[in-house]
């Protein structure tokens, strides 16, 4: 489904990738740990090219993507992506925000997006906040609608970047159920979290990074139970 | 005891404080004084303002004209302008620094004399028009930069959200970062029409019959400059107060502090 291959990535010195190598079937939940400054997140970013990686390929369902292709915005369609911050569009209304990639990028006219968006909305169980704004509800349904926002693109794989850190811990449940969710109906998922209990519970494979590579990958029982490499014990002693 | 304790308490019951309310009373007390014994000597008739107030109607119509062409000039203008401002693309970038530099770095009046004078050996712009020229010019530099910040101070988070829902970058600029911008940049872009409607007075340098060149005018005949000057600077007041008025009225209407994530 998406193969990421020798992908190298660098802030001036500071090489934040060093040599990716990472393959995600259909329907497979990957989550990736890490410690803060790992490289997790770019390498997520770098998956639908919000980074541009100095070395390496991604490919969708088998096709090499080309990061200077005039079409980025139509293959990033088929990448949905959840950010930490929620980023939702502050000048628009909830429905709104789910409508209008619908609208813009899908070319649906009002009546089709808006019908479409409800559904999205139901599924993560805002429809009742279809009409206000972003701004009066709490973090966790702000990530929700994001979700929404993120799903309603029909995308064929979901990139979770650090999706429930900047929750208060009473709204992360909501959100963690949403992206179960997502699992059981077989959705494609990259996961970047510090949730080990969604982890454990949810994903298929878990993937370690530090400084830039991949350490380890394994099953959870195996990253969890039984790590092989000595960094992989550091890191899970120090947040377990 | 307790007649006492209510005579104080009137005071304090009304907010009035016994110090501040002498020294105002003793500030009047003390203009008064002075009036009454330098008004013999005072030079100036302020009586004859209601008088020639009716007068000055077309100049303060010609400030308000070439200061709303102007604004609505230097407005395209520096849209453009603060937009390729923020281009990526370096030769857009490029020109829109030289611009700013160019325009920010001379006064208005030069750029006045330039247009109106400088010009006419090649082509004659009467004053009227040139005054709008040079106040859009000159508003379009200080406009791009309000632009500008308008547009950086829109949280990265956005851009990178409209372009992962698979938006171009014109998209996400047109539907998701300009929305936002012009709401911040109201609060600015009011304080510099006020400034440019100042600003328009520099037209009576080019025979524009604005405000100023009015009261010059009529003073040149009745020799009361100073009443003259009171008048234009009350219409000044006016027209200001009416702008700073429009702005606010705006900023209610699109809520500049509201919807924040």
């Amino acid at each position: 489904m998406i193969e990421i291959k020798g992908l190298y990535k660098s802030y001036g010195k500071v090489k934040v990738l060093r040599g990716i190598d990472l393959k995600v079937e259909e329907s497979e939940v990957v989550v990736i740990i890490g410690a803060s400054g790992s490289g997790k997140s770019t390498m997520l970013r770098c998956v639908n090219f919000l980074e541009k990686p100095q070395k390496g390929t991604i490919s969708i369902e088998g096709k090499v993507i080309d990061p200077k292709s005039k079409d980025l915005n139509l293959i990033r369609q088929e990448v949905g992506m959840v950010f930490q911050h929620f980023n939702l569009f502050p000048h628009m209304t909830v429905i709104g925000n789910v409508m209008e990639g619908l609208i813009q990028v899908k070319k649906y006219n009002y009546e089709e997006a808006e019908k479409e968006a409800l559904k999205m909305l139901e599924k993560v169980g805002l429809s009742d906040k279809a009409q206000v704004y972003p701004s009066v509800i709490s973090g966790g349904q702000k990530q929700r609608v994001a979700i929404a926002r993120a799903l309603a693109m029909h995308p064929k794989v979901m990139l979770f970047d650090e999706p429930t850190s900047a929750l208060d811990p009473e709204l992360v449940g909501g959100v963690l159920q949403v992206m179960k969710d997502l699992a059981n109906e077989g959705m494609t998922m990259m996961v970047v979290t510090h949730e080990m209990g969604f982890a454990r519970e949810v994903a298929d494979r878990v993937v370690f990074i530090d400084q830039g590579v991949i350490v380890e990958e394994g099953t959870p029982e195996e990253i969890f139970n039984n790590p092989k490499e000595e960094r992989t014990k550091e890191f899970l002693g120090q947040i377990l | 005891m307790d007649s006492i304790k209510d005579k104080k308490s009137w005071f304090e019951k009304n907010k009035i404080n016994l110090g501040k309310a002498a020294s105002v009373a003793g500030f009047f007390l003390i203009i008064y004084v002075v009036w009454q014994n330098i008004k013999h000597y005072f030079p100036w008739n302020f009586g004859v303002i209601p008088e020639y107030f009716p007068l000055f109607k077309a100049g303060a119509l010609a400030t308000l004209q070439i200061t709303t062409f102007g604004i609505l000039f230097g407005l395209v203008l520096g849209i453009i302008i603060g937009l390729m401002r923020t281009s990526k693309i370096w030769i857009f970038d490029s020109l829109a620094r030289f611009y700013i530099f160019l325009i920010r770095g001379t006064p208005l009046l030069l750029q006045l004399f330039i247009i109106y004078y400088g010009l006419s050996s090649v082509v004659k712009i009467p004053g009227y028009p040139a005054a709008i020229i040079a106040l859009g010019i000159h508003n379009a530099a200080y406009i791009a930069e309000i632009f500008r910040g308008a547009i950086t101070s829109v949280d990265r988070g956005q851009r990178e959200a409209a372009l992962s829902i698979g938006m171009t970058s014109w998209q996400s600029m047109k539907r998701i970062i300009l929305p936002q911008a012009f709401k911040r940049a109201i609060p600015p872009l009011g304080n510099q029409f006020i400034i440019a409607l100042k600003d328009s007075s520099l037209a009576s340098t080019i025979a524009v019959s604005e405000l100023i060149l009015k009261s010059r005018q009529l003073a040149s005949s009745n020799f009361m400059m100073m009443e003259m000057l009171v008048v234009a600077g009350i219409y000044y007041l006016l027209l200001t107060s009416v702008f700073t008025y429009i702005v606010f009225r705006v900023e209610r209407k699109l809520g500049v502090s509201d919807h924040r994530v």
